[in-house]
């Protein structure tokens, strides 16, 4: 049988129809297209694909036991690897890990090895009947700050491991970036709702509105017995271009904007936060956070265009998202910069309730020089290119430096220049049993890598603990 | 969730409740704030804390019902729970080395300008506290001002009651008369404390304001709550909810805080009457 040179197409909504609503995008695999896109794995000797995930899934094996329509057996394989397979299965940049080693990817398309495992996590997510069970407890007590990818995945092989495990959340709702970040669309918040369930049937202890660094400080955890602490802390404060207007009413960060639409559910007519609708909204940016402002303000009834300095080449967001946006209607302006956010001001009268609201953006077009340090070609401004875009709100994604709170109040923690947390290969932290990881330490990064962290830190701990026990 | 342990109408627009939050109530220092949420639907609100009580591990706010969210709150009974409540949140207010300091606290303000003249006057320093009302009908925590202050200047819009004026009047009076402070402490709306700072600058007194913007997480991560310091000539971004909220108030844009502060004006004035209507209706 001829091999399908392309993967079998991901089923989603329409385009014009998902546009106006906050559902899922893409509909996941049917049984039947899952077992035929297995049967496109040639299970190669070396498996390249193992090699390029973070955390090592056997990803031959589990689309072996596709093949047979063993998809208990598939999750089986997958859940000895990943925590958090129906999340990664959705947002993990696969063309750039896995997909990208893919042996069939040499003369066609990969296999769609994200498609599957979030196939597999679904299938298991409705079918399963099979609880989790809490292991044997060894006695110990171990700290997680944060409730985001790298923390879930620390504290879950921590307790499967038989530790005594509470999971601290400063926000009211645990999961981190995927909850307050990553839009419904993209990742249903049941999803995750389920996966910090199933930590909780683990005996993990989940304890929102906690805010190391304030309510308990990391010290102060030592104190209350628990022998390590995992700091996964995430990325903190929102960057800004430093352009005149960006105080302007209408001008948010991307994590603000997404803050108000994921998790205080401002999209929703019964909730009580507001947020900036419809009008025309510009988003400045080219990473994955971008393109979710983008479709999380087209989805409230804007007209959308983003603005990024770059090209399309250079643009960092999954490809995936970008062709999702674009059909979604959201207008890309490239090799494009902001000089200067435009504000309404009726010198008349100082009161007039218009004022200080965005009423545009300025930008001057580039072009591409000489690459950079990392290889990107460097924009350059075209002088007197000058030109306004109208518009009523301004998203500004353009990442986030690594949050204050803790490295503020703990005495000994060595960060860098950047601000992020100064970790060893094995997690540890310049402070005795304090261990980092995900966006604390890297400064904004993808979901996989935060769980990799995660994975490799409960690892180390328990390796610790059990040095200390001796 | 978390038991409203006791309520207390302070006055027909402002209303004080201790919330039992004992791991908030050990570490709340005067100056810093907690986030709530009334309800599952609830928006996040900050609230200055007002004081606590550590032995019982209660935290006191008292909050000006201006919007739906305080509406709701307020509707909420002693014995009844909110579904939120973390912190403290922000940087506690500086108190060292302050001998001599003048408290000016106007309208709400005042409620959050008391922990403050508090633990100075439990530090031993000399509290002269200005505070300011619309009319005799707000007025609140005056006896609780009287215990810690050396000096209480009660002022009111229209002279109802105390003296007649803004709160900078007196504020000019006591500097011009040779007076002098270690700091002014201010807190309130952000136009008094625009004036406060103005009426104090010729007379080379530090002057700190506690800033209270709109905010979501309360933690550093949504940048809602930013604002612009004048920082010897350069322009320099901060965040209320974890550098401050207190800042220089030589250095804060006033106007430009003021404005953000209005941004859902709108909304809020929509939703306030929506919830008031579905109250009526109830």
């Amino acid at each position: 049988m001829a091999i399908n040179p392309k993967k079998h197409e991901m089923p989603s909504q329409e385009p014009k129809v998902r546009a106006h609503n906050f559902n899922e995008v893409t509909l996941g695999y049917t049984m039947q297209i899952a077992v035929e896109e297995a049967q496109r794995c040639l299970n190669c000797k070396n498996s390249p694909c193992v090699s390029g995930c973070p955390v090592n899934i056997s990803i031959p094996e589990f689309i072996a036991h596709i093949k047979e329509s063993d998809f208990e057996g598939a999750y089986q394989v997958i859940s000895k690897s990943s925590s958090l397979p129906a999340v990664c299965g959705r947002v993990c940049p696969q063309e750039s890990q896995c997909e990208s080693k893919c042996t069939l990817g040499v003369k066609f398309e990969p296999v769609g090895i994200g498609r599957l495992e979030r196939f597999v996590a679904d299938w298991h997510n409705a079918n399963s009947k099979e609880q989790p069970v809490m292991s044997a407890q060894n006695g110990h007590k171990v700290a997680v700050v944060g409730s985001g990818p790298s923390g879930l995945t620390c504290a879950g092989d921590l307790a499967k491991k038989g530790y005594k495990v509470s999971v601290f959340e400063a926000l009211h709702t645990a999961g981190g970036v995927l909850v307050y970040g990553i839009p419904e669309f993209r990742l249903p918040k049941a999803i995750v709702a389920k996966e910090v369930e199933g930590l909780k049937t683990l005996g993990v202890d989940v304890e929102t509105n906690v805010v190391i660094g304030k309510t308990l400080t990391i010290d102060e955890l030592f104190e209350q017995g628990y022998e390590a602490v995992f700091v996964g802390s995430g990325a903190g404060l929102p960057k800004f271009m430093g352009i005149e207007g960006e105080a302007f009413k209408g001008v948010y960060s991307a994590n603000e904007f997404l803050t108000r639409s994921n998790l205080m559910k401002a999209y929703r007519d019964v909730v009580d936060t507001p947020i900036m609708k419809g009008g025309k909204v510009v988003v400045v940016g080219g990473g994955n956070v971008a393109m979710d402002a983008a479709r999380t303000a087209l989805r409230l009834g804007a007209e959308v265009t983003i603005v990024y300095r770059r090209s399309m080449t250079e643009l960092p967001a999954r490809r995936e998202e970008v062709e999702h946006a674009q059909e979604e209607g959201v207008v890309f302006k490239l090799l494009n910069n902001p000089t200067k956010i435009l504000g309404y001001n009726n010198p008349e009268n100082p009161r007039d309730p218009k004022n200080g609201f965005v009423t545009g953006i300025e930008c001057i077009r580039m072009e591409l020089g000489e690459p950079d340090a990392k290889g990107r070609r460097r924009p350059i401004e075209v002088p007197g290119s000058e030109f306004t875009l109208e518009c009523d709100t301004v998203i500004m994604a353009l990442g986030t430096s690594p949050n204050p709170l803790i490295k503020d109040t703990t005495k000994g923690l060595e960060v860098n220049d950047h601000g992020g947390i100064i970790v060893n290969e094995d997690a540890l932290t310049s402070r005795h049993g304090v261990y980092a990881g995900g966006d604390a330490v890297t400064g904004a990064a993808t979901v996989i890598l935060a769980m990799g962290a995660g994975k490799n830190a409960a690892r180390a701990i328990d390796e610790y603990l059990r040095r200390e026990e001796r | 969730m978390y038991k409203i342990a006791r309520k207390k109408e302070l006055n027909p627009t402002v209303t004080q409740m201790e919330i039992e939050a004992p791991m908030v109530a050990r570490k709340a220092l005067p100056g810093q704030f907690i986030i709530l949420r009334v309800s599952e639907e609830g928006e996040r609100i900050p609230l200055t804390v007002a004081g606590c009580n550590k032995e019982e591990g209660t935290v006191k706010v008292i909050f000006q019902i201006v919007g739906s969210t305080t509406e709701q709150l307020n509707h909420k009974k002693e014995g009844e729970y909110i579904q939120d409540f973390v912190g403290p949140l922000g940087r506690a207010t500086e108190t060292e080395g302050r001998k001599r300091v003048c408290i000016v606290g106007g309208g709400v303000g005042n409620a959050i300008a008391l922990p403050v003249a508090e633990e100075f006057h439990r530090l031993g320093a000399n509290v002269t506290s200005i505070i300011g009302f619309r009319d005799k009908n707000l007025v609140i925590l005056e006896d609780e001002f009287r215990a810690c202050s050396d000096r209480v200047i009660m002022m009111t819009d229209d002279g109802s009651y105390g003296r007649h004026g803004n709160v900078t009047v007196p504020l000019k009076e006591l500097l011009e008369a040779g007076e002098t402070f270690d700091e002014v402490i201010t807190i309130g709306p952000g136009i008094m404390m625009k004036f406060v700072v103005a009426t104090v600058k010729p007379f080379n007194i530090p002057v700190t304001v506690s800033m209270n913007p709109i905010m979501i997480d309360g933690t550093g991560m949504c940048g809602g709550c930013r604002l612009t310091l004048n920082q010897n000539g350069r322009k320099v971004t901060k965040f209320a909810c974890v550098d401050g909220p207190d800042f220089n108030g030589y250095e804060v844009d006033f106007d430009e805080a003021m404005s953000r502060g209005r941004m859902y004006f709108d909304f809020e004035r929509h939703a306030h009457e929506a919830t008031c209507n579905l109250y009526k209706k109830a």
